[in-house]
């Protein structure tokens, strides 16, 4: 037997609901940085991993390691077996009808770009329109440009509110029989903004548009139920759920998938190759060509399990309660903006303080062993839409507590006295 | 040492909260943009020549502290020297900012040796830099965009 399938926790005490003892699961907060304890508030670029997710890797390095649907050796079918349970994972953590519609990319950015160069490709017409919104990180914006330039279709985005909605009555209106695309952030990493993505996606499919939602920000903190969602397309990445980087999935409708080209020619998704023809792989495979990273893969399963043992409820009651605490924290500041006020919101906060520049901001914290991210967090629209160079942003995970708050209000007030 | 007002000099400061030669420049004969790719910033120096001398730069733009204040006293300093002049001085202050360079090249360099304390941070020698290299393309070449990538 495979011994990263031995990884699997075995649970017999329910999911945990305590989620203040999940802090000491992640080895890397043990540390001091620049003389005192770390306090990581960049999740929303990338989680931390807790030991399941490390070990889970190492033991796959250390007694599994071997390519995948090739070899008829025992190595070979262990790494297999552990890639596609992985596969069967997260079709159940987004509830996918089958493991067909899981396609294994490098992360959310892959995902965006396989559709936008396939389906996009394609499908779009000079004149057809592809609807984002003003919140869309770039690599929800990028691809779409780029297949626009070539296909002669338009980039519509739908405006955001002053408080960092998108404007439902705009995002209705701009909807219409050239849309052929709508592509959506669920939760932005800029702003924090949740996105009603259900009603939006209804809305879009109403009007014959193909929906993909990047849920790069939402997987690590939401349920995410794509049948429930109705979507075409769900897009995220390992490492921003407590897994590993270069890995991420698209979620596809197998029927929209299947007609489909494929994305990269190359070894594993391919039937039959001669010099005048190949044929494709069954899907999955079809969109995986080349060796796949399959340790980051098993660490994404792992990641899904450990998630799968946190009482979703609990883990949901906690985020938000931190979130409120940081955000009135902050608001005892002098001076404090914060960018992004969204009746739905996950846990990223965007702030400016007074005439202290983001970048400023970052290195005071950093010396106090604060991390936090600062620019236009690949938004770049999102500055230009409140007239701002730049940002702080704290974004946490399920391992911050009230004491990381505390900690970055003090530092803080330390970078208001240096800038007095 | 990694103190930060070994950064945060009172000159940095003080020139970020009072920019000198902040604004734009009607007749100027280069006008370069710089970015920063990172932070997202931008600043755009405006230089008018007379003769082989700088004879008046200002420059727009937002940063943070760091670039602001560079960008002002890089401004300061510059104005009224030679081209020459200021091509070597911005030799001098590339190799401060990358360099362990010693006492007395920092003494030479007078108020801009304030600028020396970015060497302890790597991410913000850009910052500092961006300014001296936006001046170093205008003195060099036509008008375009730099960045300090
Ligand atoms: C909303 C959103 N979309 C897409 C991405 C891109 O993800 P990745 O860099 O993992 O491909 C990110 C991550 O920065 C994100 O926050």
């Amino acid at each position: 037997m495979s011994s990263a399938q031995q990884q699997t926790p075995v649970s017999t005490a329910g999911p945990i609901t305590d989620i203040t003892s999940l802090r000491s699961d992640f080895p890397i907060l043990d540390q001091m940085v620049h003389g005192k304890p770390l306090v990581y508030l960049d999740s929303a670029a990338s989680a931390q991993q807790p030991q399941a997710v490390i070990d889970a890797m190492v033991a796959h390095e250390q007694h599994d390691h071997a390519n995948i649907h090739r070899g008829v050796h025992e190595l070979s079918h262990r790494s297999t077996d552990a890639f596609e349970a992985a596969r069967e994972r997260v079709r159940a953590f987004i509830n996918a009808r089958n493991c067909n519609e899981i396609i294994f990319t490098r992360g959310t950015t892959e995902s965006i770009n396989l559709v936008a160069a396939t389906l996009g490709r394609t499908q779009l017409e000079p004149g057809d329109e592809v609807l984002i919104t003003h919140m869309e990180h770039h690599s929800n914006i990028v691809p779409w440009q780029l297949i626009c330039a070539q296909t002669g279709a338009k980039l519509v985005p739908a405006p955001i509110t002053g408080r960092g909605e998108v404007d439902a009555d705009a995002f209705a209106q701009l909807l219409n029989e050239r849309t052929k695309i709508v592509a959506i952030a669920h939760v932005s990493n800029a702003l924090g903004t949740i996105n009603p993505v259900k009603e939006m996606t209804a809305q879009a499919r109403a009007a014959n548009a193909v929906v993909l939602i990047d849920g790069a920000q939402a997987t690590p903190h939401l349920k995410v139920d794509v049948r429930d969602l109705d979507c075409d397309f769900y897009a995220f990445s390992g490492h921003k759920m407590y897994g590993p980087t270069g890995v991420g999935v698209l979620y596809g409708k197998e029927a929209l998938l299947d007609s489909m080209p494929p994305y990269q020619g190359g070894g594993e998704m391919i039937l039959t190759v001669t010099f005048d023809k190949s044929t494709y792989a069954e899907l999955p495979h079809k969109f995986e060509a080349g060796t796949p990273n399959i340790t980051g893969v098993i660490g994404l399963g792992a990641a899904i399990d450990y998630l799968a043992g946190i009482d979703l409820d609990a883990r949901c009651r906690y985020e938000t309660e931190l979130l409120s605490y940081a955000t009135e924290a902050l608001r005892t500041l002098p001076d404090m903006r914060i960018v992004g006020e969204a009746e739905q919101k996950s846990g990223v906060i965007s702030f400016l303080l007074g005439k202290i520049h983001a970048h400023d901001l970052g290195t005071i914290l950093d010396r106090d062993g604060i991390a936090v991210r600062t620019g236009h967090h690949c938004a770049m629209p999102v500055m230009d839409r409140y007239g701002i160079p730049a940002t702080a942003r704290a974004s946490f995970g399920l391992y911050n507590n009230h004491d990381d708050v505390d900690r970055l209000i003090a530092g803080l007030r330390r970078a208001l006295e240096l800038f007095s | 040492m990694s103190d930060l007002t070994d950064l945060y000099r009172e000159v940095i400061l003080d020139h970020n909260r009072q920019p000198r030669n902040f604004g734009e420049l009607d007749d100027a004969d280069r006008v370069i943009e710089g970015v920063n790719p990172l932070c997202g910033d931008r600043m755009t120096l405006y230089i008018k020549l007379d003769d082989g001398r700088v004879d008046d730069v200002r420059f727009t733009g937002t940063g943070c502290a760091i670039s602001v204040a560079s960008s002002s006293l890089m401004t300061e300093r510059v104005k009224g020297t030679t081209v020459d002049e200021s091509l070597a001085l911005f030799k001098q202050v590339h190799r401060m900012l990358t360099e362990q360079t010693d006492e007395n090249e920092c003494t030479e360099l007078g108020k801009l040796a304030a600028l020396s304390g970015v060497r302890e941070y790597p991410s913000r020698i850009k910052c500092a830099s961006l300014a001296w290299h936006a001046l170093r393309t205008a003195l060099t070449s036509d008008d375009e965009a730099i960045s300090t990538e």
